[in-house]
Order: structure tokens, then C-alpha cells, then sequence
């Protein structure tokens, strides 16, 4: 069995096989409070201590909806070209777990608050692909179990119990891994540009479920699929839909397709395989009835136009302003767009330099900084505004690339615009002609073996020449200025 | 007993602001009242202390001028309703020792309008049945005996409510109706007990039964006391998304309105085959009283009456499944002693041995009615049936201002001789569910005593937020009838 990297093709001994994946994603609503108590719903805090009688499941006590979770759940939905329902509804959806206090999940079933929308994917070689959404729904999460805390009794912590989800189900439109990378890594983009949602898969503010199944190539029939459940990076995502894509085809070729049921199944990072969950809870029969403590959720036209209005640019918007008003190309601006900080950062830096440039400097040495540093470009040790006047001093001939370079290094320790950093190290480059053609002058003379050597043909030796010149200047001497002397003197 | 218990609460109003006894005075006869009847064994939570400082502060208030609607007024609250730092129970062994870190918005509202808790008072367990038998805390007797001298049930679920008020051991009580758990026991022990509309009393802090259905209101000796108790316990609370955001009107107004030309509806659907013949005539009886007093009385037809009852006990059940989910042994309440195989394991054995058999029947039901595969036939069609009975009321009361029904098809029960079979059981219900699935205010007004020299009572059905209709109707009855409230099972 063998994969064709072009179109991600499983090719079999009798098919070919395509992959056909749908995902559900878990993202939490960013709000103060919960979706329908007041407890805080940050993160972080001690166990068991943003918890209000509801979350914990006490007799009486009653669910009111949080407006801001609704007002970021339709923002969410006018982002994602989504249709708003101006009417929907909660529902139960019952089942027994420790860490769910209610016995029941307020979640909403056949009337959700998005109907169908659709997510652009930007792929690496810079064309764009469609994948359909077929809901949003908002949710509560339940608390969380501990196994680990003591040797014969389970702990629960209800932070988290009865935060605001918003789970989003796309089309099973996605053909490969790095599609559905593409498409978690957008929806990321979305729901952070918007601030509905935090879009951290670490933490689980973002959680991952992959439907996946496979068929031949050329069918379009939909074959029994598995959910993997709770993967929590895009890699995981990716690989896991590669692991379960290659099992599926491994068993419909070994003429054991009956094997594949329709089950959940949690992915292993470390065996590289997917694994049964327990039959039992499998066998969930959720009875969902509609919430009696809730009315319907209605979300009129006029509150859809308001927050429409309010709506940033979002990341689609903005790729396309950033070809055209800065020339990019589609992936640099799909890379620069993806985190709105950086495109924020970006176009601080491109109206004072190069726009080209500044995208490179950007996606390649800032972003080695801010690695290396474990930090965001939000709190980047380079300001914008400098990194612009950095760049623009290449431009100008003020400093070479290389130059460039160390005053970079030093910015990054010691923000400080950058001609002061070249002023005070005397790092001007050096563009006066007599006093590069002096230095070459005297290397001519003193090695003709390497004047020979470049008559000879071996041109190579420019480049000592050029390395000798830097050596002796401190690297300020200007490199187009150097190459242009060497040529006219060795020739 | 002192005649302090008989009074009612507009008298008690009157004599407290005179000064002709004291809050606490009045708290303390209740007391004695209370503590001589236990063998009726209506409080599940006596809190003697608790009422006499709330009686103190009465009088301080009362000094000063600053009299609440309820102001000194001894109470008896279901024990469905969760009170701050008292035990709450439900009647269940599952909350036997669930002692609330909150109170519910009701008693709340009752509590700063000046009323004063004497306890606890005990029902079917979390509010399932007719009879109050299923209470975890043992059987409560009605104040009423039969002719053979016998004790009968107080109905229920609020059973352990009119055992209080009936018993003179509280001057009026909470209650809660979720299918006629207010007006059957009132029925059953000649009180006057009045299911709002709806949405007019919050649930907030109510252990829930059937969230659709569940809807709190008085139980009292007096259409005037239910009246003024209901504007106490009524109003819009933000806390519950169902509560309705309009305004209590003064109900006591509607208390001696004239009733003249008020449309009064017979629904034959009523007049169900074998209908006991002492209830019909009763009924009669009572329609020609509002006639006598300037009412028109006009047959109708509420063609969905018949379904009311399976449809109920499809519904209320599916919600009762996921609202008693939570009873479970891992947060709070009683959890079955361990070890256990696994989380199963332990869910199994608290609830099997936490809940009784009832309230297990009930669970069992609602979780059959909602499965995959019987969802639709059960469920769904019952929310249609719901929903042709609300429509049905509503093109009755275009016709006419308010129903008039009996409340029970049977005076109260001889204690042992209730029916045992649950269906049939069910069927005591059959006359106060309609009202309940339209969400529709109801009451029962006490008219006489039957021929086993038990209560019978009639229901009064309005229409949605006109509960001074059904005020005015029942005064009315109230000053024709000249009930006697006069149990024969009483220590002297």
C-alpha cells in the first residue's frame, strides 16, 4: 500500500482509496461567565472554585442564558458566511457521568443557533479550498474527572462545568490531512479574529473530533466512519486521520470491511494508533428532549445587522487586501493573516518599509526570535515601528542585510530604533567608493595568486576577495558597491 | 387548640396592627398546635425557633409600621421548597439530610413580606403522587377521619401542606402543582388551594418535579387568605428563564367582586361515565350558586380532556428522568455505602435504595418514553396532544371568562383503602391535569362534605394571568357555601 503525495490517494491492491473526513469542533466561548450561571469561566483557577449551585447540579437551581455567549456564538456564525437562526433551542441530552452535574447536558439538537456556512482553506501551494459546515451549536461543558489524585477515589473539578461551547460540524468535505490542518488552523484564525474564542488546542479552549472514512476513488458513496474523539493539536488531527484512513483500507482490502462499525475511538500519539473506546460508552441513547427551563433563543434581525456591523476584518478580507495593496503572494498573506496580531504587526511594518521585505523579515527572522524566545508577537521584544525602520535602512542603503542582521540581534535585547543602534555602533555602511577601491587595491597587490586564479576562470575567488573586503570594513562596506570594483578590477 | 389558629389572615392582620396579641403569641399557639399533632406527622422539620425570632422581628416591624403582606403569619413550606440552612428533602431518603446553602425565590418572597416558618412539611416523594403515601418519612394523616371513625389520606403530593392548614397547626402553606398537587389535597381536606398561572410564581430554588408543569401556590382555610398569600409568593424573578415578567395585581380586590355576567363554562367532558353521583349533583349545585349570583352558564366542550391524563403522565415523567438525574451520590444526598465495582456500580445502588418505588415507576417511564425508537410515538405525540389542549382552552375562553369542574372525581381516601393499582391511582388526577398542561390558573373551593362526612371541593379554571376571576368566583362559592372547616380527627 503505498500513497501518492500529489492528491493523498491510499493505493490498494484492488482500489485506490480516497479519504472522507468531517470535523466536529469544540470551541469555548470567551465570556466572562458561564453560559448559563454566573460563575467565572476562566481558566487557571483553584478546583472547584468558579462553581455556582447550578454547575454543581444542586436541587432548584435554574439555567439562564448568558447574552454575551450568544452575541459571540453569532459573531462566530456571520464569520463563518453562516446562516443565524433567529429562533433556536435547547434541548437535554441525558447521560450518566460523574463530572456531569446535571445528568444532562444543555446542548441544542434539531433547532441550532447556525445553519449551514462554509470555511475558505488556504492551502500551502496557494490555491484555496471550500469546506462546507453543516451547524454550529452552543453547549455546556462538563466538569472534569482526576484518576490521578489519590490512590482509590476519583476527584472532580466543576470549573469547567457549564462553560459556553460552540460546536461546529463541517461537511465530511475534507480529502486529506492537511486539509483538515488547513481548516482547523482557519477555523482557529475565525474564531480568534472575532474573539469568540480563545482557539487554544493546549489548553482544550479548542477540541478536535474527526469523522473519518474512506471509499474508491470515483465513488461518492459514504462508508462507515469512526469518530476519533478529543484529539487535542492539528498534528494529532492530521496524523489520526492518516492512522484511521490507512486501518480502514487495510481492512476493506483484506475483505474484513465489516469489522469497521460505526464507534468512537481515541487516538494514541504514542502507539500511532486509534483504539476502540469501551463498548458501554458507545452504546449512549442520549434522549434529547427540549430544555423546559429554557424558552426558545431568539436572536432578532436587528441584533444580527448590529453585531454584523461590529464585525473586523476577517482573515479572508484581509488576505485578499494584502495581495493586492501589498503585492504578497497568496500564501505569504495566508501566513501573515492567520494570527491577527501579526497582520496588525505586519502593516505597521510595511507602511514605513518594503512590504515584500517586511513579510519576509517577518514570517522568517521575527518569528525565529519570538520561537526561540517562547513568546507572541503581542508582546514581540521588537516593536513594529522599528522593525520597519530597520528594514528601510536596508533599502536605503544605510546597512547591509548582513548588518541588518546584527542590528536585529541587538534589537531584540535592547529596543531601540535601529539608526541610533547603527549611529552609536558605527555601523553605516560604507558606500564611498575610494575608500572600498583603496582596500581592494592593496588585497591586489598583495595576493596575485588569487588574481591570477579568477583569470584563470576560477571566479569563486570573488568571493574571498568580497570576505576580505567585509573583513577589514566590519562588514559595512556595501556589497553591490565591493562587487562592482572587483569586477572592474580583476578584469 | 386557642381560637388564635382559627383565625384568618385578614383577621390575624387586623388584630396584630390593634396590638391584640403578638406575632409571637400567635407563632406560639402554632407551636402547640404543631407539637400536639405530630402523630399526624405532617412536619417532616419542625423549626420552632426559627419562627419565634422571625415572630420577634414581626413585632419590631409591626411596632414600627412596616407590615409586610404576610407579616407574622405562621407557615408551614413543602418540603419541595429549599430553605437556607434548614433540611430539605423532598420526602425522599435520597435528600434525607440535603441541607440547602440557598433559598427558594418563593419562600423567600414570603419570608420579606413578614411570614414566619414553622417547618417542614412532608409529601409524596418529590411530589409524585396523590395520596402523600410515598413520603420517605411515613404516612401522613389527614385531620379528617372517616365515618367508621378512620384516617384518610390528606391527598397529595401535597399531603403534609393541608394536613398543616386542615389541622390548624399552620394558617396557611406552600404548595406546589405540578398535575393537581395543590387543588387535590385541598379538595381532600376542605382548603381553598390555588395553582397559578404558569409562570407566576419562580421555580427558582423548587425542587423540580416536571419543569413544564411545576408551578408553586397557597394553601389556605380562605379564598381571601389564598389571595393575599399568592401576592406574597408571585413574581417576576430573572433567575428563572419560565417566570413571567408582568405584574402581581392585587388579588385580594378581586375578593367579593360581583360575579354578574360572567360567562361560567360546563365542559360535558367533565361529566366523565361513573362519576360519583353525590360530586355531580354537588357541581350542579355549585354552577346554580354562581347563576343565582349574576353568572351565565354556558355548556362547552373540551374534546381533548380525555387525554389530558396519558399525555401528562408521557411528559411529566420525560422531564421528571433528566430532573432527577442529578440525584446521583456524587455531589451531595445520600450515596449507598461502598465498595463499589465502578461509577455504575454506585449510581445503581444510591438510587435504587435512595428513591422509592414510585418515584423509581416514574423514572423508569420518562426514560421509556423518551428512547430512541419510542421517542416519536410517546413524546412527540404527547407535545402535539399538549398542545390541542391548550388550543382547546383557548377557544373555550373565547366563549366564556372561567370553567367550573369538580377538583377530584372521589372525597378523600380511608387510609389502606386508596387504590393500589398505580393506573388507577393515576385517575384521581383526571380532573386538575387539563388545567395544568395549558399552563392555566385553577383552584379548589371546599362546598360541602359528602356523605362519609368527607370535603368536596370544586375547581375554578381561568384564563392565563386572570387569576381575580377565579378570586372573585371563589368568594362567591366561599360566602354561599358557608363550609365549616371542622375536621373530626383533631386532639383537643
Amino acid at each position: 500500500m503505498t500513497k501518492s503525495t500529489s492528491s493523498y490517494i491510499i493505493k490498494g491492491e484492488k482500489h485506490d482509496w480516497e479519504v472522507v473526513c468531517g470535523l466536529e469542533v469544540h470551541c469555548q466561548i470567551k465570556s466572562e461567565s458561564k453560559l448559563f450561571s454566573n460563575a467565572p469561566a476562566n481558566f487557571g483557577s483553584a478546583p472547584n472554585s468558579n462553581v455556582e449551585f447550578l454547575d454543581a447540579g444542586m436541587p432548584g437551581m435554574l439555567p439562564v442564558i448568558n447574552e454575551e455567549c450568544v452575541r459571540q456564538a453569532v459573531r462566530t456564525a456571520l464569520s463563518l458566511n453562516a446562516q443565524v437562526n433567529n429562533v433556536s433551542e435547547f434541548s437535554r441530552k441525558n447521560y450518566f457521568y460523574a463530572d456531569l452535574s446535571l445528568g444532562y447536558q444543555i446542548s441544542q439538537a434539531d433547532k441550532p443557533i447556525m445553519g449551514p456556512g462554509v470555511v475558505v482553506l488556504d492551502m500551502p501551494d496557494g490555491t484555496t479550498r471550500n469546506i462546507g459546515l453543516e451547524r454550529m451549536h452552543m453547549e455546556i461543558d462538563a466538569g472534569k474527572s482526576m484518576h490521578d489524585q489519590h490512590p482509590d477515589s476519583s476527584f472532580i473539578d466543576f470549573n469547567r462545568a457549564g462553560v459556553g461551547l460552540m460546536e461546529i460540524v463541517s461537511d465530511p468535505d475534507i480529502r486529506t490531512p492537511e486539509e483538515a490542518g488547513a481548516f482547523l488552523r482557519k477555523l482557529r484564525a475565525i474564531v480568534r479574529y472575532v474573539g469568540s474564542c480563545d482557539g487554544n488546542m493546549d489548553e482544550g479552549s479548542m477540541r478536535c473530533d474527526a469523522n473519518v472514512s474512506v471509499r474508491p476513488v470515483g465513488s461518492t458513496e459514504l462508508r462507515t466512519r469512526c469518530e476519533i474523539k478529543n484529539v487535542n493539536s492539528v498534528r494529532y488531527v492530521m496524523q489520526a486521520i492518516e492512522i484511521e484512513a490507512l486501518r480502514h483500507v487495510e481492512l476493506y482490502e483484506a475483505g474484513r470491511g465489516d469489522e469497521i462499525i460505526q464507534s468512537s475511538r481515541l487516538f494514541d500519539p504514542n502507539k500511532g494508533e486509534t483504539r476502540s473506546m469501551r463498548s458501554k460508552e458507545n452504546a449512549h441513547d442520549y434522549r434529547y428532549f427540549p430544555e423546559p427551563d429554557l424558552l426558545p433563543l431568539v436572536v432578532s434581525d436587528e441584533l444580527i445587522a448590529e453585531l454584523k456591523a461590529k464585525l473586523p476584518e476577517l482573515p479572508d478580507a484581509k488576505k485578499e487586501r494584502f495581495i493586492q495593496e501589498f503585492k504578497l503572494s497568496p500564501y505569504d498573506s495566508a501566513v501573515l493573516i492567520d494570527d491577527r496580531n501579526t497582520a496588525e504587526y505586519y502593516e505597521i511594518v510595511a507602511k514605513i518599509a518594503d512590504p515584500k521585505l517586511s513579510a519576509n523579515w517577518i514570517t522568517t527572522n521575527l518569528f525565529a526570535l519570538l520561537k526561540e524566545e517562547n513568546k507572541t508577537i503581542a508582546n514581540s521584544p521588537i516593536s513594529a515601528s522599528n522593525l520597519g525602520k530597520l528594514i528601510k535602512l536596508i533599502t536605503d542603503d544605510v546597512i547591509s542585510g548582513k548588518i541588518a542582521k546584527q542590528v536585529f540581534e541587538i534589537m531584540a535585547t535592547d529596543d531601540k530604533d535601529p539608526e541610533k543602534i547603527v549611529e552609536e555602533k558605527g555601523l553605516k555602511q560604507i558606500t564611498d567608493t575610494s575608500a572600498i577601491e583603496k582596500i581592494i587595491d592593496e588585497l591586489i597587490e598583495s595576493s596575485p595568486e588569487n588574481v591570477q586564479a579568477f583569470k584563470e576562470g576560477k571566479t569563486k575567488v570573488v568571493g574571498w576577495f568580497v570576505g576580505q573586503v567585509m573583513k577589514q570594513t566590519q562588514g559595512k562596506a556595501n556589497p553591490g558597491v565591493v562587487n562592482k570594483i572587483l569586477k572592474d578590477k580583476l578584469s | 387548640m386557642t381560637n388564635l389558629n382559627k383565625l384568618s389572615m385578614d383577621q390575624v392582620r387586623n388584630s396584630l396592627k390593634k396590638g391584640e396579641f403578638s406575632a409571637v403569641e400567635l407563632a406560639k399557639s402554632y407551636i402547640q398546635a404543631m407539637e400536639k399533632n405530630r402523630d399526624l406527622n405532617a412536619f417532616i422539620t419542625e423549626t420552632s425557633e426559627i419562627a419565634l425570632k422571625q415572630a420577634e422581628e414581626s413585632d419590631k416591624r409591626i411596632k414600627a409600621g412596616n407590615a409586610g403582606l404576610m407579616e407574622g403569619m405562621p407557615i408551614a413550606i413543602k418540603d419541595l421548597f429549599c430553605t437556607k440552612g434548614v433540611r430539605t428533602t423532598a420526602s425522599s431518603k435520597i435528600l434525607e439530610n440535603f441541607i440547602p446553602e440557598y433559598e427558594s425565590t418563593v419562600t423567600s418572597n414570603l419570608f420579606s413580606q413578614g411570614a414566619v416558618m414553622l417547618g417542614k412539611v412532608a409529601c409524596d416523594e418529590f411530589a409524585m403522587g396523590s395520596t402523600t403515601l410515598t413520603s420517605f418519612f411515613g404516612t401522613v394523616k389527614s385531620p379528617w377521619k372517616d365515618q367508621k371513625g378512620e384516617y384518610t389520606v390528606p391527598g397529595g403530593s401535597s399531603g403534609g401542606s393541608s394536613t398543616a392548614v386542615s389541622g390548624f397547626m399552620a394558617i396557611g402553606a406552600t404548595g406546589t402543582d405540578t398535575g393537581g398537587s395543590i387543588r387535590q389535597p385541598a379538595s381532600f381536606t376542605g382548603l381553598v388551594g390555588a395553582k397559578p398561572t404558569y409562570g407566576r410564581c419562580s421555580r427558582w430554588g423548587t425542587i423540580a418535579f416536571a419543569s413544564s408543569l411545576d408551578q408553586a401556590g397557597p394553601m389556605t382555610r380562605t379564598v381571601r387568605d389564598s389571595a393575599i398569600m399568592l401576592e406574597a409568593m408571585a413574581g417576576y424573578d430573572q433567575k428563572d428563564s419560565t417566570s413571567a415578567n408582568r405584574d402581581v395585581p392585587c388579588f385580594e380586590n378581586a375578593i367579593g367582586k360581583s360575579v354578574k355576567g360572567m360567562r361560567i363554562g360546563i365542559p360535558k367532558e367533565y361529566r366523565v361515565d361513573g362519576l360519583n353521583e353525590e360530586i355531580s349533583k354537588e357541581w350542579d349545585r355549585i354552577a346554580q350558586i354562581l347563576k343565582d349570583a349574576g353568572a351565565e352558564l354556558v355548556d362547552i366542550s373540551l374534546a381533548t380532556t380525555k387525554y389530558a391524563g396519558p399525555v401528562y403522565y408521557i411528559i411529566a415523567p420525560a422531564e421528571a428522568s433528566a430532573n432527577l438525574s442529578r440525584y446521583d451520590g456524587v455531589r451531595f444526598g445520600f450515596r449507598a455505602d461502598g465498595p463499589f465495582d465502578n461509577l455504575d456500580d454506585m449510581y445503581l445502588k444510591t438510587r435504587s435504595q435512595g428513591f422509592g418505588d414510585e418515584v423509581q415507576r416514574r423514572i423508569l417511564m420518562g426514560t421509556y418514553v423518551l428512547s430512541s425508537g419510542f421517542y416519536d410515538a410517546y413524546f412527540t405525540k404527547a407535545q402535539k396532544v399538549r398542545r390541542l389542549i391548550a388550543e382547546d382552552f383557548k377557544q373555550a375562553f373565547e366563549k366564556v371568562d372561567a370553567i367550573l369542574t369538580p377538583s377530584s372525581p372521589s372525597s378523600a381516601y380511608t387510609i389502606g383503602k386508596e387504590p393500589k393499582d398505580p393506573l388507577e391511582m393515576y385517575l384521581s388526577d383526571i380532573f386538575t391535569i387539563p388545567a395544568s398542561m395549558a399552563g392555566l390558573p385553577a383552584m379548589n373551593v371546599p362546598t360541602n362534605l359528602d356523605s362519609n362526612g368527607l370535603p368536596l371541593g370544586m375547581q375554578l379554571i381561568s384564563k392565563h394571568f386572570d387569576e381575580n376571576t377565579m378570586f372573585s368566583l371563589a368568594s362567591v362559592i366561599e360566602e354561599a357555601v358557608d363550609f365549616q372547616l371542622n375536621p373530626n380527627g383533631l386532639k383537643e
